[in-house]
């Protein structure tokens, strides 16, 4: 990214182009060249790598008529960049194939799974901001004492800990044995269907509805796979919020700020930590992007019907359309909130701009 | 302070600020560092320079007098007094106060000391709301007063400027308003010209003159050059590894008697150099070891 | 010739040959290492983990591999100190024959992606120009990607089993040590000694395979040691989805998937390969922190 944006900045500069734009476009190549990287590997993935990509599709009971027909359908027959191009050509027109399992466009299948996978990736980042943020602080002001200790460790082991073996402790905990949250799933089947789908986010939903009774179990079923996904974006963030913190804290103008006699938590929150906002923003992004993926092994875990379940679920079934489809879209979103988060970097940082 | 007290206390002419064998010692794995080994001065309402190589402790002695000496420090002095506070034995919001309100410091690189994220103007207004009850607004005036008066042009636009937007001289002068806004009676200025270039440098020291004189204010100036010391300020201090080697006027330099003084004058090249024609080579200063262990200073 | 002590020799003010400027190095860098308490406690679960996995074979009581359906699902106790399996295997056996296959993937991981990290790394940063350029696009593609999902979609078309998980582990890991060594090579290329070497006749490969590619290692090392533990973890997932080794192969991930559905009355079946990993994943992260503290004390974490 750093290469195409200086040869950009370059070029740009030549043709007297004013910087936003060229930074805008060089934004904008980057996601382009990187959705051709990402849609060339899923390519590869589907139709080179195994040894023979009709029977990954139609499976080995399949008749030679059956067979013919889909190695004609896939174009087979054509030479390898051909076939790339039309495959290229079906993914922009929001063609993802046909999922085997359901025999239901992949796109759609994905489109309605996607959002409970939303919800708690969104859900979890919260939690690891407001919980995380001020974790990481509060050990970077009492570096070496023992709120810095007990911050290091629960966050070591926040992303030490296999994330599929957390939640199942914790649903062994907190749901069998203390009843203290709702089990698998994002509803109780009880309350399925009711409220209307406008956005697809359970909570907002019900919300919207006003039906309070569904809107409190949905976040009873939520609340666990949230947290167990937050505790490792809480642990990610704590440290680096404190690895920053202790950065700026060494910093000349903190030295400053006291010097003009302002109260210490001024100093902490209005100066070091307005510095560390900046790079932060990247780290948030960077860490919902990895919740997008982290949720793969939650959603397992805890039945939550999200795009990762569907992945899964595909894998066992050898649905290799909907396994590469949702590839595709988590890829696509992952390095867009990245190239986003870059972005808004860029934007916000006063240095930069 | 009032100009009413500021006149009487000019005419009272206790000292400002009481240093009795002031002590810094670190406390590193490898043992106690000792920054600086008893310290003593006074300072009134005059400047005072305090000169010194890197190490020599002349930074840590204005830190400790903040009481803003890094963790790890320990501070130990027989006396250490502000017009009356004890600074030593005050509490957090006595010397919350002190700083900015009654003593302030002026830092070496604006580029490192200034808050790169916060516009100028808001810097030089939290230093001014700080230590009074004014309102916003008033503080927005205060401010571009200042500004004016440190003989920045456009107070406006640099009231709205980011730090890394404004020169190096700028950068001081917006420092020095900054420190000066709640009207201290002491500065301390921390090499505060080094970082600039020679005809910047002679800019910046004006203004800085010019607003310690109007206000009756004093002035510890730090740094290793002494030429410059000895042509801004009325009294010298000399330090090395830690201790205050000899004190004079300014006046009075070329009679420095320590050999450490008399060293660092023989190492400062002379255009005419010198006037029996001396110096024909530039001098290396030669130290002795004896100089680091602690003796009664010359003055 | 006097005789010097083995210390006095490691910390001499002038070494006298280049191996003891290598040793002194090391010692001092293992000084330094060791007024680190936690990562001592990370070397010594790493190294624990390489010796549990060496003496295998005399410190556990069977192959882990045969079932005995009378003693299954036995809570922990003085025969079996972390209880039996479903099939009524030892799980402290099985765990301890675990570890060797955590040290396969971690082995085998490393031997792929270093070599390959480094030389795409060092050949961009050295050449620059439009090798840099592609080489770095190609990285960042790479460096984009969600690695468990390209893992498992690599694993779904090639087939489960250890291997194509190792596999796939190692083309979703490579970037980061490719960024790395090009940093260090874009550092290093413009000293003396390497003109001094390409004045005196040393091929470009040369120059690379000799000068730079060993001074990029101790910062690719760091690296590696710290993205192991996520190495790890991955492979465990992959494991739990079962696409990684088979049974009846004793891979912790793939323990906790089967005794997932004794949770809630055998506690002890899926909970304590989990441990296993958690510990394991724990030594390492605290290694690469102390590593890096030695190498790099002012990224302050």
């Amino acid at each position: 990214m750093a290469a195409a944006d200086s040869g950009l900045a370059a070029a740009g500069s030549t043709l007297a182009l004013p910087p936003k734009l060229v930074r805008i476009s060089g934004f904008i190549a980057s996601l382009i060249l990187t959705f051709i990287g990402l849609t060339a590997i899923t390519f590869t993935i589907g139709r080179v790598m195994p040894a023979d990509p009709v029977l990954a599709i139609v499976g080995d009971r399949a008749s030679q008529e059956v067979y013919d027909q889909v190695f004609l359908q896939l174009g087979l027959d054509q030479p390898i960049y051909v076939q790339y191009f039309k495959y290229l050509g079906q993914l922009l027109q929001g063609d993802l194939g046909t999922s085997i399992m359901t025999a239901q466009p992949v796109a759609d299948d994905i489109l309605r799974f996607f959002p409970a996978t939303l919800e708690l990736a969104t859900v979890a980042t919260l939690l690891g901001i407001f919980v995380g943020i001020p974790m990481g602080v509060l050990a970077a002001v009492n570096q070496g004492r023992w709120p810095d200790h007990v911050v290091r460790i629960i966050s070591l082991i926040g992303y030490s800990a296999p994330i599929f073996w957390l939640g199942m402790i914790a649903i062994l905990i907190f749901y069998f044995k203390l009843d203290w949250v709702a089990g698998p799933g994002r509803l109780d089947v009880f309350y399925d269907s009711i409220v209307d789908p406008v956005s697809g986010i359970l909570i907002l939903d019900a919300a919207l509805a006003g039906e309070w009774e569904i809107f409190h179990n949905a976040i009873a079923h939520l609340i666990l796979p949230a947290s167990i996904l937050g505790t490792f974006a809480l642990a990610y963030i704590a440290r680096m919020t404190r690895s920053f913190m202790l950065d700026q804290l060494s910093q000349e103008y903190i030295l400053t700020a006291r010097v003009k006699g302002i109260p210490e938590w001024q100093v902490i929150w209005r100066h070091a930590f307005r510095n560390v906002l900046v790079q932060l923003i990247t780290i948030i992004g960077l860490t919902y992007a990895s919740l997008l993926e982290g949720s793969v092994l939650t959603e397992t875990i805890f039945s939550w019907p999200g795009i990762g379940l569907y992945i899964t679920n595909s894998l066992f079934n050898n649905d290799m359309n909907a396994v590469l489809g949702g590839t595709i879209v988590v890829g696509v979103c992952f390095v867009g909130i990245n190239l986003l988060s870059d972005l808004l970097y860029k934007l916000v940082d006063p240095r930069v701009r | 302070m009032s100009s009413i007290r500021r006149v009487v206390a000019n005419v009272v002419d206790s000292p400002l600020l009481s240093v009795e064998d002031l002590h810094v010692t670190y406390h590193t794995p490898t043992g106690p560092v000792l920054a600086v080994k008893g310290v003593s001065f006074e300072l009134g309402r005059e400047k005072l320079g305090i000169v010194g190589e890197s190490g020599s402790g002349k930074s840590q002695t204005g830190r400790a007098i903040l009481g803003l000496t890094a963790p790890g420090g320990e501070v130990r002095a027989r006396r250490l007094e502000f017009q009356d506070t004890d600074l030593l034995r005050a509490d957090k919001r006595t010397m919350r106060r002190i700083r900015g309100g009654g003593i302030s410091m002026i830092m070496q690189d604006p580029k490192y000391s200034l808050n790169p994220v916060m516009t100028v103007g808001k810097q030089i207004e939290e230093a001014f709301l700080v230590h009074s009850n004014d309102s916003k607004p008033e503080a927005r005036r205060r401010t571009l007063e200042m500004l004016r008066a440190v003989q920045i042009r456009e107070p406006e636009r640099v009231y709205r400027a980011y730090p890394h937007e404004v020169s190096g001289g700028m950068g001081q002068r917006i420092m020095i308003a900054m420190m000066m806004i709640p009207e201290p009676s002491i500065i301390i200025a921390d090499e505060p010209t080094s970082a600039l270039d020679v005809t910047v440098q002679l800019q910046v020291l004006a203004v800085l003159d010019d607003m310690i004189s109007e206000r009756g204010m004093g002035l510890i100036f730090i740094s290793h050059d002494l030429n410059l010391i000895a042509s801004f300020c009325d009294r010298i201090l000399i330090m090395y590894g830690g201790q205050v080697m000899e004190e004079c006027r300014a006046d009075e330099l070329a009679q420095a008697k320590h050999p450490y003084t008399r060293g660092l004058l023989n190492c400062l090249p002379r255009l005419d150099g010198g006037q029996d024609g001396s110096q024909d080579e530039l001098a290396v200063l030669r130290r002795d070891p004896a100089w680091l262990e602690t003796h009664e200073k010359m003055s | 010739m006097s005789v010097v002590s083995l210390r006095g020799w490691l910390l001499a003010e002038v070494p006298e040959s280049k191996a003891q400027a290598r040793c002194q190095r090391l010692f001092i860098g293992w000084l330094a290492f060791k007024g680190n308490p936690v990562a001592v406690i990370g070397l010594l679960i790493i190294a624990s983990l390489v010796m549990i996995a060496v003496l295998a074979p005399w410190i556990t009581t069977s192959d882990a591999l045969e079932p005995d359906l009378m003693g299954r699902l036995q809570p922990p106790g003085s025969e079996h100190w972390l209880g039996t399996d479903e099939l009524g295997r030892d799980i402290l056996d099985r765990i301890i024959w675990g570890s060797r296959i955590t040290l396969y993937i971690v082995g085998l991981v490393s031997i792929i992606v270093v070599p390959i990290g480094l030389l795409i790394g060092v050949v961009a940063g050295y050449m620059g120009g439009w090798v840099d350029t592609v080489l770095m696009r190609l990285t960042d593609i790479f460096l984009a990607f969600p690695r468990l999902i390209l893992a498992m979609a690599l694993v779904a078309a090639l087939g489960p089993g250890l291997e194509n998980a190792v596999l796939a582990i190692a083309l979703t890991t490579w970037s980061p040590f490719a960024r790395i060594a090009r940093a260090e090579a874009l550092t290093i290329r413009n000293s003396d000694f390497i003109l001094a070497a390409r004045m005196q006749g040393v091929s470009t490969a040369g120059i690379l395979a000799r000068h730079v590619a060993p001074l990029c290692m101790s910062s690719v090392i760091v690296r590696l040691t710290l993205d192991m533990a996520g190495i790890i973890l991955t492979a465990a997932g992959l494991g739990f989805l079962g696409l990684g080794a088979q049974p009846p192969t004793p891979e912790w991930g793939a323990m906790i998937s089967l005794g997932r559905q004794y949770l809630i009355d055998q506690w002890w079946v899926p909970t304590m390969p989990g441990i296993a990993i958690l510990v394991v994943s724990l030594g390492f992260n605290l290694l690469g922190d102390g590593l890096r503290d030695v190498f790099d004390p002012k990224s302050g974490g």
